[in-house]
């Protein structure tokens, strides 16, 4: 479909139409159907969506409620363990089962909070880099380069160290250092429709850079966002899980995998499940992202979709 | 050769100084180092004399070139948890780290290099598959959780490691299991694609079709190649390889620079922190132009300039 020009002279090309929603959404289930490791993944990331949602209601103690009396005690099939407390207490005698519970909603709210703030961050940056090019694009590119070559844990260890400890504070950290790929992508994106007739055409009706950006070219790096964020939130919530453990995360009253790890450590040798459940509840949830985001980015590649018509 | 090592060399300069400069703000923001190296009831008068002392009356600039100057000399000041100067510190870890480091590598590139050719070559077979799904496991799974349980199996079940601590080969062991294995994972794969690359070009379907042995195919035709990706992969693992030892040291108290900074900034000892910071920044430059160097001595098209 083109727009014919008000002289009549010829007609002016318009962004490619996007299909109506309800029929990606019903091809999207049927992919994902089609994909094993993709079904585990969303099964997996929904059943802890569900979980730190409702924790609430699943879990059985208050996370942070001290019980001496009842300190590393072992889970529920293990003899001296009790129905009260189904995967054992830590060494203040907190609920295992109901912090672990808790500590999924510090995971995602983590992870899925600092992939948006260093997709905001890197969208903007790419942005900018792309459509104001020269200098502003050497400058944040340099950026860029200079940010991948530093180990990310000793810049976060380095900043942690400043500002301290705490939830929004290591979103915002995680997130400020993490923008790079998502700049670049977009900037690449940006770069090859910048020449592209839809874009120059918008331009010569007279549509101002703002209005040409979010309407016309940020629409079109969704997809490539979209599966870098999928990819991101794994690496993300492994990061906060190592910055907890290493006691610069996530402090009390809110729980995190990586803490329960650190308090576990030292009383391994005794009661083993207090390291073994956090860790294998970090495993599982960043297995699942990472098929999830796997499948994400075979659907959503812009070589796979050419392939399937 | 010797212009390009010279050129890298000077060009670490302005990055040393933009490092030195955040280092420097940094550690200005943290908060008055005069509150914390004087007692509760110390006087005002006491303040201004420790605050003259300590140059803190200057303007920042004169703070700077002063912290400038004392660092080219090698001084980051005085850890107050240690009371000795925090370079030397941080020097004497040194060595811990690169064992742990370098044993944790060798460890990654014996695992990763066999598996990574081995899945390309049986391609969506159950052994590609397998090795897949090991490499996805090494991935989720955060190794100073992988390290625990290594330490509840082999020594506390079995006992057949230290828990913890350096001295011998057998306190090395599940450390360097522990970071190789979490590097390897993430290696496999990229090798397995470098391979699949590898395999697909023209020159390996004619020494198979000319009837060369596969083994011959693979180990003189496609690895020699494949060695450029992998010197590449190496060093884009470099960076994990610092933060995956850093956290390492931690679960095993492995007493090397990793655990020195993780304890200093916990205990905010930011004269620990600047020195270690510096000297971990001195040395990934210092890896990237030897990389670059390695890259471009196996590959004779890349020249120097």
């Amino acid at each position: 479909m083109a727009i014919p020009t008000e002289s009549g002279a010829g007609t002016l090309p318009v962004p490619p139409k996007k299909r109506s929603e309800a029929r990606g959404l019903k091809k999207g289930l049927r992919q994902l159907l089609r994909s094993k490791t993709g079904m585990i993944g969303a099964v997996i990331v929904l059943i802890v969506c569900l979980i730190a949602i409702f924790a609430p209601l699943l879990a059985t103690h208050d996370p942070n409620a001290v019980a001496p009396i009842d300190r590393l005690k072992p889970p529920v099939w293990l003899e001296g363990g009790s129905s009260d407390y189904l995967l054992g207490t830590d060494n203040l005698g907190r609920d295992i089962w109901s912090r672990i519970v808790y500590g999924s909603q510090v995971s995602l709210i983590v992870g899925i909070g600092a992939v948006l703030v260093s997709g905001a961050i890197g969208a903007v940056l790419g942005v900018t880099a792309a459509y104001y090019g020269r200098w502003v694009d050497a400058i944040i590119m340099r950026l860029a380069d200079s940010l991948l070559a530093i180990p990310t844990i000793l810049l976060m260890l380095v900043v942690l160290a400043v500002v301290g400890p705490g939830m929004w504070t290591l979103i915002f950290v995680i997130g400020a250092t993490n923008w790079v790929s998502y700049a670049r992508v977009v900037r690449g994106e940006v770069l090859s429709l910048k020449e592209r007739d839809f874009v120059k055409s918008a331009r010569m009706i007279g549509a101002r850079s703002g209005r040409i950006i979010f309407r016309h070219i940020l629409p079109n790096v969704m997809s490539s966002f979209i599966v870098l964020s999928g990819m991101n939130v794994a690496t993300t919530i492994i990061m906060e899980a190592s910055l907890s453990f290493l006691g610069l995360g996530i402090t009390t009253p809110d729980v995190s995998w990586g803490g329960m790890l650190s308090d576990g450590r030292q009383y391994v040798a005794t009661s083993w499940w207090v390291a073994t459940f956090p860790g294998m509840a970090i495993t599982i949830t960043v297995l699942g992202v990472i098929f999830l985001g796997d499948w994400l980015r075979d659907v959503l590649d812009p070589r796979m979709k050419l392939k399937n018509g | 050769m010797g212009k390009y090592l010279v050129k890298s060399l000077l060009q670490m300069i302005p990055v040393l100084l933009l490092i030195s400069l955040i280092v420097f703000v940094l550690v200005r923001v943290t908060g008055d180092p005069v509150a914390l190296m004087l007692p509760e009831s110390a006087t005002e008068a006491d303040r201004a004399t420790l605050t003259r002392e300590l140059g803190l009356d200057l303007p920042l600039y004169q703070q700077y070139g002063i912290f400038l100057a004392n660092a080219i000399q090698g001084d980051f000041g005085t850890s107050f948890r240690y009371g000795e100067s925090a370079l030397p510190l941080v020097l004497e870890r040194l060595p811990a780290s690169f064992e742990l480091a370098f044993a944790a590598m060798a460890l990654a590139v014996m695992i990763a290099i066999p598996l990574g050719i081995w899945s390309a070559v049986k391609r969506n077979t159950f052994i590609d598959i397998f090795i897949s799904g090991i490499s996805v496991l090494g991935k989720a799974m955060p190794n100073f959780w992988m390290g625990i349980m290594l330490i509840l199996l082999f020594s506390v079940m079995l006992g057949w490691f230290p828990v913890s601590g350096r001295g011998g080969l057998t306190h090395l062991i599940l450390p360097a299991i522990t970071l190789g294995v979490s590097l390897a994972a993430q290696m496999t794969r990229l090798i397995r694609s470098n391979m699949l690359e590898i395999l697909n070009q023209d020159y390996i379907r004619t020494a198979r079709s000319k009837g060369i042995f596969e083994l011959f195919v693979i180990g003189k035709h496609a690895f020699r190649n494949g060695l450029i990706p992998v010197v590449t992969i190496m060093s884009l693992q470099f960076t994990s390889l610092i933060g995956g030892t850093l956290i390492t040291e931690t679960v095993f108290a492995w007493p090397g620079l990793g655990q020195l900074l993780v304890s200093a900034v916990n205990t905010h000892d930011m004269a620990i922190v600047q020195a270690a910071v510096f000297v971990i920044a001195i040395f990934v430059i210092l890896m990237n132009i030897l990389t670059d160097l390695v890259y471009r001595l196996l590959d004779p098209r890349i020249k120097y300039n």
